[in-house]
């Protein structure tokens, strides 16, 4: 068996990463399971914009790969894994990825969100076949065709006017009357001749036979059902919290979230500590995040300080 | 790139992939694809692990679009794996990032 190790980190997006950052310079020897989806949602964006000190902006992967390099620098262990299982009823804490199992006095939880889907059946058959919920990769495919995207967030907003750059029109499928993406977005999107709005509709169905052809609308007010041909259908409704892992472990509250102290990312479970958006479903930013795994790995530090002196 | 990873183009897809002695996984995938940047890794571990059963190539999409047509890939990563010396037709596809042992598991059979 392994040696207990001070720290063990699951994820990492910014949260997950700058926690390793300060908990690698407080000489804690973390060691980070980066996950299936390393470096987390920023991954699947193009260019950040409001990530403070990137002026021009910088692309999400690049950004990412500077935060996993500063990590690195400082001594964090990465091994690209998902995590499979944990046991955080008595210390140490277990892990386990595979059938390796790890042990570790304190855990920092930083396994972010993933995307939300319809949940229809024609949606998982047709994923990769016209359904897309990654518009940096998938937009290119559909160069010259007509395309709809899901969603009335930042997120869907950002995508579609993305992806103007390929299709010949994007329409935004919103189930409100208004979009809840920051205004400057809006504002783009409202000026850009290639995007057009269906208000008050969600997708009751998607048809086509080995690629998207249509898709079914039903406006929420009258209840009426529409088509839209579209090649392509881009999902961005939104994400839940991963934390399918600490179900049943840690408190969660009624999303999914891990519930943290105020002013705290302690979790329900002493020596167990909840960063980025795992357990924030009010900012869930970039700089958010990566500001709660600073507070994740200080937290960390003082709490083995305190519990396994020496360590 | 590692040393057992080949490149396939348009240009020579056909040849590459139909005189292979073993299956050829080819990765569709292009550089602004950060999931195609999170698969890597482990397909280069794949390359080395599995060199005697499994040729490992990239096709790059944004130089290559005739072949991504060719096949319908219409997302990326999309991964084909191609019976030795077949290029009509794959006999596995692969969509979208998965990690070492969900990949392994789906490519029982082809890497035994």
């Amino acid at each position: 068996m392994t040696k207990v190790r001070n720290v063990i980190i699951a994820g990492s997006g910014p949260a997950g990463l700058t926690a390793a950052v300060y908990a690698a310079r407080a000489n804690l020897a973390p060691l980070m399971f980066e996950g299936l989806n390393a470096g987390g949602q920023l991954m699947l964006t193009t260019d950040v914009e409001n990530f403070p000190g990137f002026p021009e902006g910088i692309l999400g992967p690049d950004l990412m790969k500077q935060f996993r390099e500063q990590a690195v620098r400082f001594g964090t262990e990465i091994v690209t894994a998902d995590v499979d299982r944990v046991d955080l009823s008595e210390r140490p804490f277990r892990v386990w990825v595979g059938d390796d199992e790890h042990r570790a006095h304190a855990i920092i939880l930083t396994t972010g969100a993933t995307a939300r889907m319809l949940g229809l059946p024609a949606e998982r058959e047709l994923l990769g076949h016209g359904v897309s919920t990654c518009a940096t990769c998938d937009g290119f495919f559909f160069r010259d065709r007509p395309i709809a995207i899901v969603g009335g967030g930042d997120s869907a907003i950002e995508e579609a006017i993305f992806l103007t750059k390929f299709a010949t029109s994007v329409t935004v499928i919103h189930r409100r009357d208004e979009l809840r993406a920051s205004k400057i977005l809006q504002e783009r999107a409202f000026a850009n001749p290639k995007i057009d709005f269906r208000w008050n509709a969600v997708v009751e169905d998607i048809e086509g036979e080995g690629s998207v052809q249509l898709v079914k609308l039903r406006d929420t007010q009258t209840g009426d059902v529409s088509s839209l041909d579209v090649a392509g259908l881009f999902v961005a409704i939104g994400h839940d919290p991963a934390t399918q892992l600490v179900a049943g472990q840690l408190d969660l509250d009624e999303g999914g979230y891990v519930i943290t102290a105020p002013d705290s990312t302690a979790t329900s479970v002493p020596g167990v500590f909840a960063a980025g958006d795992v357990q924030d479903h009010v900012f869930r930013q970039a700089v958010t995040a990566a500001g709660s795994g600073c507070m994740a790995a200080i937290e960390a530090e003082r709490w083995l300080q305190e519990h396994a002196p020496g360590a | 790139m590692a040393a057992n990873i080949v490149t396939v183009t348009d240009a020579t897809f056909d040849e590459v992939v139909g005189s292979s002695d073993t299956p050829v996984l080819v990765d569709f995938w292009a550089e602004w694809c950060g999931p195609c940047k999170m698969i890597a890794p482990t397909l280069e571990e794949l390359a080395v692990e599995k060199s005697d059963k499994l040729t490992i190539a990239k096709l790059n999409v944004d130089e290559n679009p005739e072949t991504a047509r060719r096949f319908n890939v219409m997302s990326i990563p999309t991964l084909l794996v191609f019976e030795s010396g077949k290029t009509t037709e794959e006999s596995r596809r692969i969509i979208g990032a998965k990690g070492k042992s969900a990949l392994l598991e789906d490519l029982a059979g082809v890497i035994a």
